[in-house]
């Protein structure tokens, strides 16, 4: 009978169209034919193809009108006259399809309910769910009866169509599906194994609040078993996701569940187990290990799902664990040249992740085999994984620079591009011996480069690393064409280039100035001003004004800048504006990326917020009037905790410093419920120590859970060169009982009392603030020997390594020159610190430390050091000094 | 809270990367255009690997998508980026079974336009809002056809029929150019 029909219909068509016999298919026109469904009796094929052509026209796209739809709608319920089953089947596809335009489309309602119920039991389970697409709550009472019985039918199709429908009911009525809770329990034990799990997933969906239950679900199909592979992923994403909001650990019973899945016939269950595993967060590596062996098993599967499913969790695995993956090396390699270029990259990015040094350059080999054939995404992803091996293994930096140098010639978008310059200024800074390669690389980049920004960075890396180099002059043939060849943002970044290399070398500056003053007459305003700057300020040939305005520019933190330049010119004075009061910019540490996946976005840098931050406190502090005369904040400390943090009150403790006066931000947190404090001051004592407390500012009242903030301001003692010392700290107030429920005070009288604080320590680092130096030695001639000191210690310190970080951490400077990484084995080392201190001078410190030397306990190893500090200022000199003690 | 195996869409679509027949069960891609979007950008970067023999798998946009070419028809299952590969395989295979059964073995873009109303019934028989229905492709075949209900016998004899009645209008149609 069908097959007739379709023969029938090959031929109609063929005489009409000859391809898609629903190409040119005409709205008005197909709704037009619509009109067939009126006819009696009801010509089945026809309707059907009417049908049909309806359902293709909403599947491309196209959107019916709502009287359309529900002039259509109404016309088609006709057709349940007919008792064609295929007709009947594309009435229910059509009610579902136009359910969401068309109006009153519950009309249908008894027709659906005839059918669910009825004899044809190829209509049952399509006609249950076209019926709950158009139930809403109002009728969800109605069919709750037919639902009930559905569940629970003996045909496979009725009972998972009814199970799968309820899912969808829960949206508007959960109530009323909780009732068949007794019903999903029995289509639970069904021998189909689609409709156990779909009575799975109602029943959790029923359950989902109550985790006792839950567990005693996953409990009892751990034991008995289940016969649904789906059934069981299911399973164990329910475990997984309890124990992960439970923080329970691999000793829970459900994680024995999953674990037990790993041994499951079914490889979707193997995997799903595997998957979970790997991403719990209890997890360790000895549980890894027999995840991971299941997903090597996988891949050397013929199937490239299975492969990839496997590579995809390794890849994962591998960016916290790379050892557990370890294992898999071998059988990773065999993927280099799977012919699914996913498979290859995750399986690359994995070994890179892995490998040993050994093993690099056959890597990079293969890598470049394929690089030409996937995505700009991927390839930064390799290009991520390759940044991470120059870092584990430095001395492998020539296969890995010249590898990066080809994919930068390569086509490729800016992110990507951008990625592989990162790369290499990353490596051309951390390794002194890549430094020429890297160099040479990037200038020919610039050579050819159409993305600005990417020039100008690299313009600036050259100024400050090409002078330092053995033969700098090769450099200026490539900075001096940007001159010619590029606009004018590219232009300028290349003559400040060209400006350092004539400020650091006297062989050069000669060429130099001669190449600026021809620049000198560029059309563009910005680089004929750096030109002309520049060449007049090297043809003093002033070592002093080179190092402050070529080498080492301006450290001060732009916003303040801003804003104190903007209230210079708002009151009127003939005072020179003092570029020493600005905030000195704070040293940007860049953070390690933990994440390396594809798809997720940069994090957000650290730097950012600490910016906002200080300046917040500045804008708060200089809007209260008994700190305005103060000037602007020298620098902000990280809050210290001046209590335990379980306290009736938690106290953190901010040190605002000035050029002259300290504040002390005290954030005050009262954790009681029942009680107010009023009045609120932290009382100070440093008179031992000649700080003298100037004012404080006291905070009226802290409510109930509440926080509060009060100031204590404090005058540094007269003699600038001992400004160090602890603080007694004490808590005053006025305590109110109240309600904890209103939080209303009981009484109008409180009575005074006090609490303890910790003391606050003034250190040498607060006087501080961190600077980098790009030329770290034309700074330390600049500012000369007129104050410097120079003294030999000896520490009992066992390292090195932790010499250099105790000294960075007292003094608060900023290590130059790369001088806080230490090279292996080295039994001597120099340390180039710069700072700025209070008050806006320059202090530079030079550390030169040895291993051994005698010190008190002759058994312990020490370090001998000799520490030379130059300033501009001569107490800073002394305090410095004080922080080696 | 533990999500469901869910699948985002199915596709088919032609050897251009035109529709032939696609539903969506989720609001990833709410507009229509959106929609054409994903299809094409899919497509491209699919259509010049080889998918005939084996299922092949593809990370996308954030998505997982798996996919299957069977002559000039371009069969896709997409889901989520934490979703099991192998249970929208699994999906893929029995949507793609079912097709077979049903066009039987005719596997192409003009069969399958012919047999429209068995293709959309088929999707419907899979994936029901995202919830994996029925992944057994002679199963699926059942149900949109309403055969094997009653018994198994008569697959087998229509397809003969089919196979006779085929080969006679390829003959009818070769005599007439």
């Amino acid at each position: 009978m069908l097959s007739s029909f379709r023969k029938q219909d090959k031929k109609d068509e063929e005489s009409s169209t000859s391809g898609n016999p629903y190409k040119n298919l005409e709205k008005a026109s197909v709704l037009q034919e619509a009109r067939t469904f009126n006819e009696t009796p009801v010509n089945a094929r026809k309707c059907i193809q009417i049908l049909t052509k309806i359902i293709y026209m909403i599947n491309q796209g196209e959107q019916l009108g709502q009287t359309e739809a529900t002039e259509t709608f109404f016309a088609m319920t006709k057709l349940f006259q007919s008792k064609d089953m295929m007709l009947r089947r594309m009435i229910y596809l059509s009610i579902k399809e136009m359910s969401t335009v068309a109006n009153d489309v519950i009309i249908v309602t008894s027709s659906l309910t005839r059918d669910m119920t009825g004899k044809e039991d190829s209509h049952r389970g399509p006609a249950i769910r076209a019926l709950c697409k158009i139930t809403d709550a109002s009728m969800m009472q109605s069919v709750e009866r037919y639902m009930k019985q559905a569940i629970v039918d003996k045909l496979p199709s009725v009972a998972s169509a009814a199970l799968v429908s309820s899912v969808h009911l829960m949206r508007h009525g959960p109530e009323v599906v909780k009732r068949w809770v007794n019903e999903v329990q029995e289509a639970v034990n069904n021998d189909n194994i689609m409709v156990q799990y779909h009575a799975l997933g109602l029943l959790y969906q029923i359950r989902r609040s109550d985790k006792h239950a839950i567990k005693k679900l996953i409990g009892k199909f751990s034991k008995t078993g289940l016969r649904s592979p789906y059934a069981y992923c299911f399973l164990i994403r329910i475990a997984a996701s309890l124990i992960n909001e439970e923080g329970e650990g691999t000793d829970s019973p459900m994680y024995d569940f999953i674990d037990s899945c790993l041994r499951h016939k079914n490889e979707m269950v193997i995997y799903e187990a595997a998957s979970t595993i790997v991403s719990l967060k209890c997890v360790t590596p000895k549980e890894l290990s027999s995840a991971v062996n299941v997903l090597q098993l996988f891949i050397s599967s013929p199937k490239p799902v299975l492969r990839y499913a496997a590579v995809r969790t390794l890849n994962k695995v591998a960016i916290q664990y790379p050892a557990a993956v370890t294992a898999c090396n071998v059988d990773l390699e065999t993927l280099i040249t799977d012919s699914n270029r996913s498979i290859a990259t995750l399986a690359i990015t994995t070994l890179l992740k892995t490998g040993n040094e050994a093993g690099v350059d056959r890597l990079m080999k293969q890598i470049s085999s394929f690089l030409s054939e996937i995505s700009d995404q991927f390839k930064t992803v390799v290009v991520d994984a390759i940044k991470s091996l120059c870092q584990k293994f430095p001395r492998k930096h020539t296969v890995l620079m010249t590898f990066l140098a080809n994919m930068l010639r390569e086509e490729g978008g800016y992110e990507y591009k951008k990625a592989i310059v990162n790369t290499i200024i990353s490596i051309v800074e951390e390794n002194p011996e890549a430094k020429e390669a890297g160099l040479a690389h990037l200038c020919e980049f610039i050579e050819d480069c159409e993305h600005t920004s990417l020039a100008t960075r690299i313009l600036h890396l050259l100024g400050r690393e090409g002078p330092r180099t053995t033969t700098p002059a090769k450099y200026i043939r490539y900075i001096y064409n940007r001159v010619i060849l590029e606009n004018a943002p590219v232009r300028a970044a290349a003559v400040s280039a060209l400006a350092k290399f004539g400020a650091a070398s006297e062989d050069l500056l000669p060429n130099i100035l001669v190449l600026l003053q021809r620049t000198t007459l560029d059309q563009d305003d910005e680089v004929r001003d750096r030109a002309t700057f520049y060449y007049q300020l090297l043809k003093q040939n002033d070592k002093a004004l080179n190092s402050a305005y070529i080498l080492n520019s301006m450290n001060v933190s732009l916003s303040a800048l801003e804003r104190l330049l903007h209230r210079y010119t708002m009151e009127p004075t003939t005072k020179p504006f003092d570029v020493r009061s600005v905030p000195v910019e704070a040293v940007q540490v860049e953070q390690p990326k933990a994440n390396i996946s594809i798809s997720t976005g940069v994090s957000p840098g650290g730097s950012e917020t600490k910016k906002a931050r200080e300046d917040t406190y500045s804008e708060q502090l200089s809007a209260m009037p008994e700190f305005a005369h103060l000037g602007p904040i020298f620098k902000s400390s990280l809050p210290v905790d001046l209590t335990e943090s379980e306290v009736e009150y938690v106290v953190r403790c901010i040190k605002h410093v000035f050029s002259h006066y300290i504040v002390f931000q005290f954030d005050i947190n009262n954790t009681l419920n029942d009680q107010l404090l009023e009045k609120v001051t932290v009382q100070m004592d440093g008179s031992a120590e000649g700080f003298e407390v100037v004012h404080y500012t006291p905070c009226q009242v802290i409510k109930c859970n509440d926080m509060g903030t009060t100031y204590t301001l404090v005058k540094l003692p007269d003699d600038s060169s001992a400004v160090t010392g602890a603080l007694a700290c004490t808590m005053k107030y006025t305590v109110k009982d109240c309600d904890p429920a209103t939080g209303e005070p009981d009484d109008e009288e409180g009575y005074a009392d006090e609490f303890v604080l910790e003391d606050v320590e003034v250190a040498v680092s607060d006087h501080v603030q961190k600077v980098l130096k790009p030329n770290w030695s034309a700074s330390w001639e600049e500012i000369g020997a007129e104050n410097e000191l120079e003294d030999t210690y000896t520490l009992p310190i066992p390292t090195l390594e932790e010499c250099v970080k105790k000294i960075i951490s007292y003094m608060g400077m900023q290590a130059c020159e790369r001088s806080d990484k230490i090279p292996d084995g080295k039994a001597s080392h120099a340390l180039y610190l710069a700072g700025v201190y209070r008050g806006g001078h320059d202090v530079l410190v030079r550390a030169k430390m040895a291993l051994g030397g005698t010190s008190a306990d002759p058994s312990s190893q020490a370090i001998t050091m000799q520490l030379t500090i130059r300033s501009t200022d001569e107490s800073a000199v002394q305090v410095i000094a004080s922080a080696v003690e | 809270m533990a999500p469901c195996p869910s699948v985002k869409n199915i596709l088919v679509l032609d050897a251009e990367g035109k529709r032939v027949a696609v539903k969506y069960y989720a609001d990833d891609w709410p507009s229509a255009s959106s929609k054409m979007a994903f299809e094409k950008s899919l497509f491209v970067k699919t259509q010049k690997t080889s998918a005939r023999a084996e299922a092949d798998v593809v990370m996308f946009d954030g998505y997982i998508v798996v996919y299957k070419f069977i002559q000039d028809l371009h069969f896709f299952v997409t889901g989520g980026d934490e979703e099991n590969e192998l249970i929208l395989a699994s999906v893929l295979q029995g949507f793609s079974d079912a097709v077979g059964v049903l066009l039987r073995n005719n596997v192409d873009k003009r069969t399958a336009l012919e047999n429209l109303d068995l293709i959309f019934l088929c999707l419907d028989e899979v994936v029901d809002g995202g919830i994996v229905l029925e992944t057994d492709g002679n199963a699926i075949a059942e149900k949109v056809s309403g055969h094997g209900l009653e018994g198994a016998g008569s697959f087998t004899e229509q397809t003969i029929s089919q196979a006779l009645a085929t080969a006679r209008e390829h003959f009818a149609r070769s005599l007439l150019k």
